[in-house]
């Protein structure tokens, strides 16, 4: 694996804007060919930062940063000519139809036009949205536009695609719709980078994950090993009367690898949720609520960070 | 791909989304010289002493005003061309983010963009020509050279306000530019009235100006009294202030679009 070229390597990269603030600190990646590669981190981390300097969009302050094999910042029309960017926030022309902005943005690339009709043609059936070529953007629900937008990143048949929170704001039956679809774009063998603050979109989209917080990296690896790495395989989750909360006073201590205390709960790392629940109830510590689960990258966060993902 | 094939892309966006309702611009772009120079040259015109033309170079107000009227147009349609819609591409609809992910450049961006406002502001000038023909008023076949002086004078307007534009954050300044720059040039450029009516000072202040150079030129092409000495001087102002315009409407947009 890591004999192969990467896509995107950056070392030290640093992102500081003109009032002073740091929003990428340094930060060491490598993207590899054929791979999903994602970005989770909660709001403010850096994510789309980062992504526009990939994109050759925001000038890199400090740090390497090479994107297929060039330099933005001596070849960024060159490496533009090779990714598709899908942004946070929705760019496309609202002025035109659904079918005219994936031609008239074939043509800010100089693809011929009876390639970028043919071209359109596919995309609007790959993302489901052919019934509706001649129709306004305006009108089109949150997730039509955000494929509509995945569309026309694909129109120059990218070697990237960078995509800055694919699904954020859109409801579960459009995300889940969004995802197959990019699925079906990992199947044909493209290369990806998503951020996200959804650990479950991280967990079902990449294969390699960077978590990012404050400007930093602080883990990289597989969903996978990231959970096994950094959370046990099972999550007993537990919830008191505020009487017995206040009554507690270590009576947990030594029935889990570690205790993490909520606001709402307490979450005890274990690799045998129902053994551990079972303790519990030995000590006859009254339980109002328990749930044994799997850990997930949620956890990881968590014991990373101090912070959960979503707040 | 070069920058002008580039900026042809960005001409052609707006040509698909004009296209639609070209009729609309252009029948209002014939309405409203009819309406002012029915309402200001036979209605005010009329008020004025026909025995003695020499307050307006020896031709009727309304043949005087007419040209002037041509020349404020250009500068008004640039305005409101490189204002709000300039604005509206930068920030509210992001369409220079959405351009600037493909191999299009900054500069192509505003070379497209001028190159818009260019032909938009022809067309208008060219119906414009017309309807002063019309009314009888242009003297000489050469009178289609204003179509071009009328470019001139739009897309020099619209360069340094697209680099105006540029470094605004929100519509505010808009109106500034509007009562302070765009009212007055378009009152005292010699447009409705000679210069020589001013005071001294002002006078000297309205020369310093870009509309009245265009108006010169303009009136000189349709009435047929260009003054061939003056001409060069004008149309230097103009080159100039077009070339200026574009230097810093590229250098603003592609600091404004960095981030
Ligand atoms: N143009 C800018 N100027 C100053 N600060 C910025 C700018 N853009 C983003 N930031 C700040 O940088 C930090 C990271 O932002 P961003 O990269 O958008 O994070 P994320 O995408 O992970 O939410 C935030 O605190 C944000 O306020
Ligand atoms: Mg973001």
């Amino acid at each position: 694996m890591s004999s192969q070229p990467s896509l995107v390597h950056a070392r030290g990269l640093t992102k500081r804007y003109a009032n002073g603030f740091t929003a990428v600190d340094g930060v060491d990646f490598d993207v590899r060919p054929g791979k999903a590669f994602g970005f989770l981190g909660p709001n403010g981390a850096g994510k789309t930062s980062t992504m526009r300097m990939i994109a050759c969009s925001s000038p890199v302050t400090e740090g390497t940063l090479s994107v297929i094999g060039m330099d933005p910042r001596t070849q960024a029309r060159e490496i533009k000519a090779k990714l598709g960017v899908v942004p946070q926030i929705d760019n496309l022309d609202t002025e035109l139809s659904v079918r005219e902005n994936l031609e008239m943005y074939a043509r800010y690339f100089d693809i011929p036009r009876e390639v970028a009709s043919k071209r359109t043609d596919e995309l609007l059936e790959f993302v489901q949205l052919d019934e509706r070529a001649k129709d306004r953007v305006e009108p089109l629900s949150g997730g039509m536009k955000r494929r509509l937008t995945i569309a026309r990143a694909l129109i120059n048949d990218p070697d990237l695609v960078i995509l800055d929170e694919p699904t954020t704001g859109l409801d579960p039956q459009a995300r889940h719709l969004l995802w197959e679809r990019l699925y079906q774009l990992k199947r044909r063998g493209a290369t990806l980078i998503i951020t996200t603050h959804y650990m479950d979109e991280a967990e079902q989209l990449c294969d390699h994950l960077v978590v990012m917080d404050k400007a930093k990296i602080v883990a990289e690896g597989s969903p996978r090993q990231l959970i096994d790495d950094h959370a046990t395989r099972e999550v007993l989750e537990l919830r008191f009367t505020d009487a017995t909360r206040a009554a507690l006073n270590g009576k947990l201590d030594g029935l889990a690898d570690r205790i993490e205390e909520l606001p709402d709960r307490h979450l005890l790392y274990t690799d045998n949720g129902e053994h551990t629940l079972e303790q519990v109830n030995q000590r006859q510590i009254p339980i109002e609520s328990a749930l044994v689960r799997r850990a997930s990258m949620e956890d990881v966060f968590l014991r990373l960070t101090g912070r959960s993902l979503v707040e | 791909m070069t920058t002008l094939a580039a900026s042809g892309h960005v001409w052609q966006r707006n040509w698909l989304v004009y296209k639609r309702l070209w009729y609309r611009s252009l029948a209002f772009g014939f309405l409203q010289p009819v309406l002012f120079l029915t309402a200001m040259g036979i209605g005010i015109g009329a008020l004025l002493s026909t025995d003695d033309l020499t307050a307006f170079g020896g031709v009727p107000y309304i043949d005087w005003l007419g040209p002037g009227l041509l020349s404020a147009m250009a500068m008004q349609t640039a305005t409101f061309e490189s204002t709000y819609p300039i604005m509206n591409k930068i920030m509210w609809g992001r369409n220079y983010e959405a351009m600037l992910s493909t191999p299009l450049g900054v500069r192509s961006i505003v070379i497209g963009e001028l190159a818009w406002m260019a032909f938009r502001i022809g067309s208008l000038a060219a119906i414009f020509l017309m309807v002063l023909t019309a009314f009888g008023i242009t003297r000489s076949p050469l009178a289609i050279l204003a179509v071009p002086v009328a470019m001139l004078i739009g897309t020099s307007f619209a360069a340094c306000l697209v680099a105006f534009t540029a470094t605004q954050k929100n519509d505010v300044g808009f109106s500034a530019i509007f009562r302070f720059v765009v009212n007055p040039l378009f009152l005292f450029s010699g447009t409705f009235f000679p210069l020589t009516q001013l005071p001294d000072a002002l006078q000297a202040i309205a020369w310093a100006t870009p509309l009245f150079h265009g108006v010169q030129l303009v009136r000189g092409l349709v009435l047929s009294d260009l003054n061939l000495a003056a001409a060069p001087l004008h149309l230097a102002y103009l080159l100039v202030m077009l070339g200026v315009g574009v230097v810093l409407a590229d250098r603003n947009l592609r600091r404004r679009m960095a981030g």
